[in-house]
């Protein structure tokens, strides 16, 4: 899988770089408008982080470009702005999904994740992982075939868990990514866990080869 | 005191005074012109009675007033000669009054042909002082009284119609926000003085929403501004946090920690910023009734985690134009304050009616400071991760909707109303 991260700051281009390369991913860099345009005529991607606020000119005119050519590339927003109109607007240009700054790595694996999973033909928007066997249409999983019974919440807990496999999750990323706006309070770390507590529970219980480990005080990981 | 009653508080202490001093040179210029003609009158008659003595020599013995009003009587030639012409006020018994009243009486000298000396006296009634000075005051206060009530009226019209002009800016000013009107139109006039007054006001107002403006817009820039460092440092220290064990790896997630409790309080800055500049404009219709459901139910775990039991009361739809975003973001900040503010076990009450929902929540067992309790950055001391701006943004989304969010303490609950405008 091929990466293009456009963004002007050096210092989170290479981060994202630096995190993705773990992935697997080959990953390119563009730093300006200038070049990411140079790339995108040159090269096919399957996703590319597109800044929408670059010093010379703006992402959402790269994006217009891209679909003007009839490119499949996937395209994931990156902005500064959270605003509606902003995200919508790129939304309608065509862009796959809009991610604000700052953002949590374990964030941004999971949206590309699932950008590419959707582009991927014919294999449904499936991810199997040891003997688990997660379907993201149906929101199910299944444990060697039969159906584990999870709770719209404990299916998207263990979904991130899977997209960051053997990668160290952050804590208030995952309350982030699961409850969104109404979880940022310290306290509230307490729940979580016992919230994984449950699902790691009804995992065991189904025979789920995998294991969830809880690093106190920093956040989780799974193994397989 | 109204300008209109300033005005004529000056006016009537001022006319006081002079009508009293008018009053005062009426009446003695008023006496002396009385005195000249009732002189004038008595020497008019002298002439005619000397005239008439001469040719009818009966009258010299009419020695006494009676029915006349002139007396003479002979008086020797070197007294005659002696005396002089004279004027003067004197009493008489007047039979139609039965009392002495005042007369004028001239008394004078004149001789016969046949060197025959007599004394003269003639009388004429007179105006009595303290009657006129009576009269004179009576009319002096009728005169004030009507003086007053007439400046009354036509200062009342005339102020009126001046100061229009400027009433109409005063009523201006009254509506006037700073931070929600973006321009100040003061009214017209043609009044040179109203019109230089309405400009230095207008300028005066442009000159503060232009800083007002450069001032919220250097809060959004800088809250903007700062996203991009925050994202880069906490992305730098979660790479870090992946290499790193034990001790360390708490360390580091410590301070990304609060490097997101910056990032918090960076967005609602931001956010309260923007709604402050107005960029949520776009209203589509809210169903709250539907919105509480579904945030409550987002927040069920937590809640059925903590114990806390929610009740929800639809006593009537409330289905209002609102800005979506920020309708989700004042019911989560309202919700989640119910939550974080409450106690295991705890109650949250929400009802719902025709223009208000109402959220109430158990908690501290004593009423918050309703006046501190929006202001930013306000925290009550059990929370130090809020970023306490969380009321401070559901205020100011109510007050970009014009509707009302308020505190109270009641049947041991925190009570939020918030209300919208019928």
């Amino acid at each position: 899988m091929k990466l293009l991260i456009v963004e002007d700051e050096k210092g989170l281009r290479d981060n994202i770089a630096q995190f993705l390369n773990k992935e697997q991913y080959i990953v390119e860099v563009a730093a300006s408008f200038q070049a990411a345009t140079e790339k995108i005529s040159l090269y096919d991607y399957d996703c590319i982080l597109l800044d929408v606020g670059l010093p010379d000119g703006n992402g959402l005119n790269l994006l217009r470009e891209l679909k003007s050519k009839q490119k499949r590339d996937n395209v994931i927003i990156i902005s500064a702005k959270d605003s509606l109109d902003d995200k919508l607007e790129g939304l309608e240009l065509g862009a796959d999904d809009y991610l604000t700054k700052p953002f949590h790595l374990a964030e941004l694996n999971a949206r590309i994740k699932a950008v590419l999973r959707r582009k991927a033909l014919g294999g449904g928007n499936i991810v199997r992982l040891g003997n688990m066997q997660l379907d993201f249409d149906s929101r199910t999983l299944s444990v060697d075939s039969t159906e584990v019974h999870l709770n719209r919440k404990e299916f998207d807990i263990l979904a991130f868990f899977v997209v960051n496999k053997n990668r160290l999750i952050y804590k208030s990323a995952l309350a982030e990514h699961v409850w969104g706006d109404h979880m940022d309070n310290a306290d509230n770390f307490d729940f979580i866990y016992s919230q994984i507590k449950n699902l790691r529970k009804k995992l065991k219980n189904h025979g789920a080869n995998l294991e969830i480990q809880a690093i106190y005080g920093v956040g989780y990981k799974l193994t397989v | 005191m109204k300008l209109l009653n300033h005005t004529l508080l000056y006016l009537s202490a001022s006319l006081i005074f002079i009508l009293s001093i008018w009053a005062v040179v009426f009446y003695f210029s008023m006496m002396d012109e009385v005195y000249d003609s009732i002189d004038d009158g008595l020497e008019n008659y002298k002439m005619l009675i000397i005239k008439k003595a001469s040719r009818d020599s009966t009258l010299l013995q009419k020695n006494r007033f009676d029915e006349s009003n002139y007396a003479i009587r002979p008086i020797p030639r070197d007294i005659a000669l002696q005396a002089t012409e004279d004027f003067r006020d004197t009493s008489m018994y007047m039979e139609y009054d039965e009392d002495y009243e005042v007369v004028r009486m001239l008394t004078t000298y004149f001789s016969t042909p046949d060197e025959q000396y007599y004394e003269l006296k003639i009388i004429a009634s007179m105006v009595e002082g303290e009657d006129l000075l009576g009269d004179l005051l009576h009319a002096l206060v009728w005169l004030y009284v009507a003086v007053i009530a007439s400046a009354f009226i036509i200062n009342n019209w005339v102020l009126r119609k001046i100061w229009r002009p400027f009433y109409r800016l005063q009523h201006e000013l009254r509506g006037f926000k700073l931070g929600v009107d973006k321009t100040f139109n003061p009214p017209q006039t043609k009044v040179a003085e109203f019109k230089d007054m309405n400009d230095t006001v207008a300028e005066l107002l442009r000159a503060n929403i232009a800083v007002f403006q450069q001032q919220k817009q250097f809060l959004e820039n800088a809250s903007h501004e700062l996203q991009t460092p925050l994202a880069i440092a906490i992305n730098k220290l979660e790479l870090l946090l992946e290499q790193s064990q034990g001790d360390d790896a708490q360390q580091l997630a410590n301070a990304i920690h609060y490097l997101e409790r910056m990032t918090r309080l960076n967005k609602s800055l931001l956010l309260l910023s923007k709604i402050e500049n107005r960029q949520f404009a776009a209203e589509a219709r809210i169903d709250f009734n539907a919105r509480l459901q579904q945030q409550v139910a987002d927040f069920s775990e937590l809640l059925h985690y903590r114990h806390i039991d929610v009740e929800i009361t639809d006593e009537a739809p409330l289905v209002r134009y609102f800005n979506p975003d920020l309708a989700d973001v004042l019911i989560t900040n309202l919700l989640k304050n119910a939550v974080v503010h409450n106690h295991d076990g705890g109650q949250i009450r929400i009802v719902v009616k025709a223009d208000r929902f109402e959220i109430a929540n158990t908690g501290a067992a004593q009423p918050l400071d309703a006046e501190k309790m929006f202001a930013r950055f306000y925290r009550s001391s059990d929370s130090s991760t809020s970023t306490g701006l969380g009321l401070a943004v559901a205020k100011a989304i109510a007050q970009l909707h014009r509707a009302e969010l308020t505190y109270r303490y009641g049947g041991g609950l925190h009570r939020f109303t918030f209300r919208l405008p019928s």
